[in-house]
């Protein structure tokens, strides 16, 4: 009677196994990735996004020049993003997850094209004469990042992002009243939301 | 997030020795080729997804860690409650408005247990690669 193997050799159970191993840390990092990224939204760095936003607004409201309008936002845009990147990077810490490997990662890669393409717009519209339209352009865009890159974050940073979208939408149709409706996204969307997502997702 | 009342908080189960990893651990059939410490009831996908996520966030409700895991109600209930058996995350389940909620977090041994799992990973890929 011929002996039976219990045991498949070594040879072919020793790659399977590394390769399991391998695997299962993949596992381990993307979901913890993914959980990051899920409330990597700081609600707190949104809130203050929105005051000095509405504080934009109200300085931009004042300008006669459109030159100096955008300076105004151009230079809110960058306080915002450093807002931004100190807030998540500060969530980031206390979660023990590095900022450029979880959350921060994604938001760079869903927000950059739209507002590159903003930027662009911009210009172009600077150019063409259509100066009312860019409010309502960079609404749109970057509703359109926040709806994109909100895919991997809680219900809230989707449903801010389509607020977005449809103030840059209705501020086609009344380009006259551009700066209440920049106030009302860079400002009234960001503190709402930003005090949602800070009490319900801690920060 | 207005918590209401507190309906129950079940926290980690105690246990007469070990936790209930390491009571399937103990049950594990020998001659599991490099695999002594493997604590069986996290190298499940669905609970090590759990206890991943929880070590990356502070707390989860249920209906968020039933979205980022893309599972069922019925199927996170079930993993769920086998990891708050064994000690390793704990449930609080308490109302916000009418609405009923359920947050889990790690525990001290949940978190333990992610970290004895890891190394034990690592482990077994150094040993591989010093063949």
């Amino acid at each position: 009677m011929g002996s039976i193997r219990l045991v498949p050799p070594p040879t072919e159970e020793t790659p399977a196994l590394h390769e399991r191993a391998m695997d299962n840390l993949r596992y381990i990092r993307e979901t913890m990735e993914r959980a990051s990224a899920f409330t990597g939204i700081s609600g707190w760095g949104e809130v203050a996004i929105g005051c000095t936003a509405v504080v934009a607004a109200l300085f931009a409201a004042q300008q006669t020049q459109f030159k100096h309008w955008l300076m105004i936002w151009v230079a809110e845009g960058a306080v915002a993003l450093l807002i931004a990147g100190w807030s998540m990077d500060r969530k980031a810490r206390s979660l023990n997850m590095p900022l450029l490997n979880g959350p921060g990662r994604k938001v760079i890669f869903s927000l950059s094209p739209p507002i590159f393409a903003g930027g662009l717009l911009t210009v172009v519209l600077y150019h063409a004469g259509l100066t009312n339209f860019i409010p309502g352009v960079w609404l749109l865009l970057y509703g359109t990042g926040v709806v994109t890159g909100g895919m991997f974050s809680v219900p809230a940073v989707p449903i801010m992002g389509l607020c977005f979208m449809s103030l840059g939408a209705a501020s086609f149709f009344a380009p006259i009243a551009a700066d209440w409706f920049m106030a009302a996204g860079f400002g009234g969307l960001h503190v709402i939301f930003g005090v949602l997502i800070a009490r319900r997702y801690g920060g | 997030m207005a918590k209401q009342s507190a309906l129950k908080n079940s926290g980690p189960r105690k246990h007469n020795g070990s936790p209930a990893g390491l009571r399937e651990l103990q049950g594990r059939k020998k001659g599991a080729y490099l695999a002594p410490q493997l604590d069986r009831l996290i190298h499940e996908r669905m609970r090590l997804g759990i206890v991943s996520a929880l070590a990356a966030n502070e707390s989860f409700t249920f209906n968020d860690l039933k979205s980022l895991m893309k599972t069922t109600d019925g199927n996170l209930s079930v993993h769920a409650r086998k990891l708050e058996e064994a000690g390793y995350i704990a449930c609080t389940k308490y109302f916000e408005g009418r609405l009923p909620k359920t947050e889990y977090k790690l525990t001290a041994a949940g978190r333990r247990a992610l970290e004895n799992y890891l190394s034990h990973m690592e482990s077994l890929i150094q040993q591989m690669r010093g063949r």
